[in-house]
């Protein structure tokens, strides 16, 4: 018992604000760990992190005219994905460059949002908490809505799968086979942003691209199949929420500032290590698992 | 507009949109959107701890810049570039969210870094932009024909001995160069609008590589010197009209080259 007070500050179980950081925390690791393994088997990193960082264009938009921020996250990052479906190219190159351009085009709104936000209400940390978060500042109202909506974006993701997995490794075939490839593309870039949006809430619109990419990078390269990638990716998503929320709670009495250390950096750091221990495991010869279409479907 | 005051100003935006449109004519061509958006605004991490070490943050800026080209070109050998590129992206922006939590009364000055200051150029700052960025130029210059090659033709540049991966890191770090003299000036956001949104519309326009970075650089100085305008007469940020002017270029560039396609088919 006395071990474990040293490894847990007294009063983390007790902590209000901490059971809502890590009922939220779980529920959306597993959705970004698990949209995560097709957003990297699709080659769209990208636009995961483009749509987290649209999405604070959104959170500065709602800052503004006095919104939750969490409204102002989902509408623009679903319009966005809209947007860059409508003008993305269907080759991968083509496809970064119309994503960076929405994003150039986002940030510049997101800096006008909050020139003008700072110019009526003075708040200078306004801009901080929308790109870094915090985890532990959640409105419980607002806990709901996040979970429902995260659920949805994990249903969509379930339900899409299949198709999804033979869109992303043969557009050819699938659309031989009468997949309709775009729509398919479409509703995943929209549960993509959802998903992104959320985590944006927790970790802050920036980081939450290592919820997204980090676990499920990790799981694609130490397992086969995308099931078991997927349940391997949400496993490492909620244990890095998990440590990176307790680290940040015992961090409150660390130097140099006596404030806590971000759960951000927690989190990232975790995630990041775990990347690196896979990656440099693995021989040199055997690059990114991508499973091939017929494993991957009779798998599923 | 044009007062002593704004010259500066006037030279320093000159520069980096003449570096910008150049570097990022290669980003879009090779398709490293990504690695453009995460050195310049990873780097500002660096600036962040420079800060904290009470350094001059140019020193931050280059060593974060620096070592996000390498660790990028670094994962990249054995990871799809696109998550080599997230992880080292995301774990610059973890140290400098950590950095912040450290240092009181950061927020301001933090928030000009990934926004800019444009309008607050000094003239000892000219100088270094000037000098780094006639050092990037004239590398890309020297490298201009394999870097060509090895992003137009990969297989080809690679069957004739031209090394791809030491091109791309060659490439990174060139980028990087140019983003630690050009973030404090113009901020991150913006210096990925600027290298991305005038060379994508130049590409759409024309494929013959002189011209369309020639194009680049011309959409680029366009776009800053109208944007510097507009943000001197509104009191809004440059950031916020140089994405959206950039946004605009690439659109009708793709509309010009749509409408082409329609009328040579008649």
């Amino acid at each position: 018992m006395n071990v474990l007070r040293h490894i847990v500050e007294p009063g983390f179980f007790a902590s209000g604000p901490v059971h809502i950081a890590l009922a939220v925390g779980t529920v959306i690791a597993i959705t970004s760990a698990v949209t995560g393994v097709f957003t990297v088997t699709r080659g769209q990193s990208f636009a995961g992190h483009s749509l987290a960082d649209i999405s604070t264009t959104g959170g500065s938009a709602a800052f503004l005219i006095g919104v939750n921020q969490f409204w102002g996250y989902l509408a623009f990052g679903a319009g966005a994905a809209a947007f860059m479906e409508m003008i993305g190219v269907q080759r991968r190159r083509g496809r970064d460059v119309a994503t960076g351009v929405v994003l150039g085009a986002a940030l510049g709104l997101a800096a006008l949002f909050l020139y003008l936000g700072t110019q009526y209400s003075s708040t200078t940390g306004a801009s901080f908490t929308i790109l870094f978060g915090s985890i532990f500042v959640i409105t419980p109202s607002t806990v709901p809505a996040l979970i429902v909506s995260a659920l949805l974006a994990l249903a969509t993701v379930v339900a899409l799968a299949r198709v999804l997995l033979l869109t992303s490794l043969s557009p050819d075939i699938a659309a031989a086979r009468g997949v309709p490839v775009r729509a398919v593309g479409a509703a995943f870039l929209m549960a993509l942003a959802v998903s992104v949006a959320l985590s944006a809430v927790i970790i802050g619109a920036v980081l939450s691209t290592a919820l997204l990419i980090g676990p499920a990078a990790t799981a694609l390269r130490v397992t086969k199949g995308p099931v078991r990638a997927a349940a391997v990716a949400a496993g490492i998503g909620v244990a890095a929420t998990w440590l990176g929320i307790l680290l940040a709670y015992d961090s409150y009495y660390w130097p140099p500032a006596g404030r806590g250390w971000p759960v951000s950096f927690f989190v990232v750091t975790l995630i990041v290590g775990g990347y690196l221990v896979s990656y440099l495991r693995r021989p040199a010869a055997r690059a990114e698992p991508v499973p091939d279409p017929e494993h991957a479907c009779s798998v599923l | 507009m044009f007062g002593p005051l704004m010259i500066n100003t006037w030279i320093a935006a000159t520069a980096v949109a003449v570096i910008a449109g150049v570097t990022g004519f290669f980003a879009v061509l090779r398709g490293s959107t990504f690695a453009a958006h995460a050195i310049p605004n990873g780097a500002f991490a660096g600036a962040a701890g420079a800060s904290l070490l009470g350094l001059n943050p140019f020193a931050g800026l280059a060593v974060f810049s620096l070592a996000g080209a390498l660790g990028i070109a670094g994962l990249s050998r054995r990871a799809r570039p696109d998550v080599a590129t997230a992880l080292t992206f995301v774990m610059m922006l973890g140290l400098g969210a950590l950095f912040v939590s450290w240092s009181t009364g950061y927020a301001q000055e933090a928030y000009s870094l990934l926004f800019g200051e444009v309008f607050g150029v000094s003239a000892d700052q000219v100088l270094p932009i000037l000098v780094l960025g006639g050092v990037s130029v004239a590398l890309i210059g020297v490298m201009f024909r394999p870097l060509m090659f090895s992003s137009a033709l990969p297989e080809v540049a690679a069957a004739r001995g031209v090394r791809a991966r030491r091109m791309e890191l060659a490439f990174l770090l060139v980028m990087a160069l140019a983003t630690s003299m050009t973030v404090p000036v113009v901020g991150a956001l913006l210096m990925f609008s600027l290298m991305i949104g005038p060379a994508a519309a130049a590409r759409s326009v024309t494929a013959r590589p002189g011209l369309a970075m020639t194009l680049s650089v011309a959409i680029a100085l366009l776009t800053v010197w109208i944007g510097i305008a507009l943000s001197y007469r509104t009191d809004w940020p440059l950031g916020f009209f140089v994405g959206v002017i950039g946004a605009a270029s690439y659109l009708s560039g793709r509309a010009y080259r749509a409408a082409i396609a329609r009328s040579a088919r008649g």
